[in-house]
């Protein structure tokens, strides 16, 4: 039978190829409880998590969690309405306050996701006429931005400062030009050389959207991202972030000093047709991210969970993304995707959960395990997790 | 640069691109006849953009899909 769901055969059958070899779908993995941002019961069975993008381990802070089951009874479950009907409760005015404290900006715009506020933002400020120059890895929120906006499309290779420059040159005269680049790299986790392109930007007449989704609360001085890391923040006209990660919720915004940024409040079509974040969302969103501003010790041990995890597999010889650990994202690159499910399996069975990456997510068309640290990793759980990669790898034959 | 001249010169940018060495006329389409996935396109489209500095953008690739397309596409664009 031919019908609209035709154009998914090929994926219908190379899932089916899949799990015919008899591995476990890895993606329908279901968490039955969760224990702490680091352990979870999968299968019936114990777990560690790396895999998650619980970075600093919010989730499971008492303050955080205080606020959201207070909002929830002085505020109700949900707020059935628009940012700019109904929707703005007191604690929305609290996230973009503490946005703003805790970026140094002007302004904060907090959106339903993160995705939305990709959508939102590139789609409204780069209209008719204008240039999205972007890289090529970028997240498909970036990438969907694009799309639903009208602007003229023009991607560069993978950090690539000479082919960006190019392009913004070959724009013609007098058209707008948006540069978009990302901090870090979700797939590969490894960072943008910002400090340079946003240079190259600024004098080609670009305005910058840095998306710091995967760099929030780690990355920096006061842990604003790369950005502030390579001393290019205030270079930077829109910051883009998330609360599904570092802040350890959901949620989407954007940070911006530009004067007239408020009027993306009423011409932002992903932030006006949408509902807003229910209250004890929004309360354990500003709660986390005010903790965040103070959270010095816990950014240090990230690093070290980090730089060991990423040293160990190198030195048992998994191949890696990056030469040296650049964020928290420790991707293992596997040679197909046959055996990385047999990988991810076996990780599994050892007790470890780790995100398998495919085509078309990944670059290059690779496989990858990626592994994603936490700051509630104690020393003794990242010894325990590279002695089950080592197993592991050994069984499927990768190292 | 006229056509014949743009044509000549896209061919040169194609051969190391066209592994399995597919006779080029102008009906010959990248994604079926030459079999290139994504990727492949994309540092295609960067060696032409290179090549005749010029910008290809995303909205106008959608429209290219065969050799002819794209000779007649690069001609317009270098004005
Ligand atoms: C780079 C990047 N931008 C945006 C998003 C979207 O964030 P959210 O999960 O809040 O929709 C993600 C996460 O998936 C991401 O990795």
């Amino acid at each position: 039978m031919t019908d609209l769901f035709s154009k998914f055969d090929p994926l219908i059958e190379q899932r089916r190829a899949l799990l015919d070899t008899g591995v476990t779908d890895p993606f329908n993995l279901v968490m039955e409880r969760v224990l702490s941002p680091t352990r979870a019961i999968c299968n019936g069975r114990e777990t560690i998590l790396l895999g998650t993008y619980n970075y600093m381990g919010m989730t499971f802070d008492p303050d955080v969690i205080a606020a959201g089951k207070q909002a929830l009874d002085e505020f109700g479950s949900g707020t059935t309405g628009s940012r700019v009907l109904n929707g703005t409760y007191a604690g929305h005015k609290l996230c973009e306050d503490a946005l703003k404290e805790f970026y140094g900006m002007d302004h904060a715009m907090v959106f339903s996701t993160g995705y939305q506020a990709n959508l939102g933002i590139i789609s409204t400020i780069a209209g008719k006429g204008d240039y999205i120059v972007l890289d090529i890895d970028s997240h498909a929120s970036i990438w969907d931005g694009c799309k639903m906006g009208d602007a003229e499309v023009v991607p560069f290779k993978h950090n690539d400062i000479v082919a960006m420059e190019k392009r913004l040159k070959r724009i013609p005269e007098g058209a707008g030009k948006l540069v978009v680049l990302e901090g870090v790299y979700s797939m590969l986790g490894d960072i943008a050389p910002l400090k340079e392109m946003i240079k190259v930007a600024k004098d080609n007449g670009a305005m910058v959207l840095v998306d710091e989704a995967h760099s929030m609360g780690f990355i920096g001085p006061n842990g604003r991202g790369v950005a502030e890391e390579q001393g290019c923040l205030d270079d930077v006209d829109f910051v883009i972030g998330t609360f599904s990660k570092s802040v350890g919720t959901v949620g989407g915004f954007c940070v911006s000093n530009h004067p007239k940024f408020e009027i993306m409040r009423l011409v932002c079509r992903p932030y006006v047709f949408t509902a807003s974040l229910p209250p004890s969302v929004v309360h354990t969103a500003a709660t986390s991210i005010r903790k965040l501003m103070h959270a010095g010790d816990k950014r240090a041990h990230l690093w070290e969970n980090s730089r060991t995890l990423h040293k160990a597999l190198r030195d048992k010889g998994f191949q890696l993304g990056t030469e040296e650990a650049q964020s928290a994202i420790i991707a293992v690159i596997m040679p197909d995707l046959e055996r990385g499910a047999m990988m991810w399996e076996a990780l599994l069975r050892e007790g470890l959960y780790v995100n398998l990456a495919r085509p078309p997510a990944t670059p290059a068309n690779m496989t990858l395990l990626r592994c994603s640290l936490c700051a509630e990793h104690s020393a003794e759980q990242v010894q325990t997790i590279i002695g089950m990669f080592e197993r592991a790898g050994k069984a499927v034959g990768i190292i | 640069m006229d056509r014949a001249a743009t044509a000549q010169k896209i061919a040169e940018v194609i051969e190391p691109f066209n592994k399995k060495g597919v006779a080029l006329t102008d009906a010959t389409t990248f994604a079926g006849d030459l079999e290139w996935d994504s990727l492949t396109v994309m540092d295609f489209v960067a060696a032409i953009e290179d090549e005749f500095d010029i910008i290809i953008s995303m909205n106008q690739q959608a429209e290219i899909e065969t050799y002819g397309q794209l000779i007649d596409a690069v001609t317009k664009l270098q004005g």
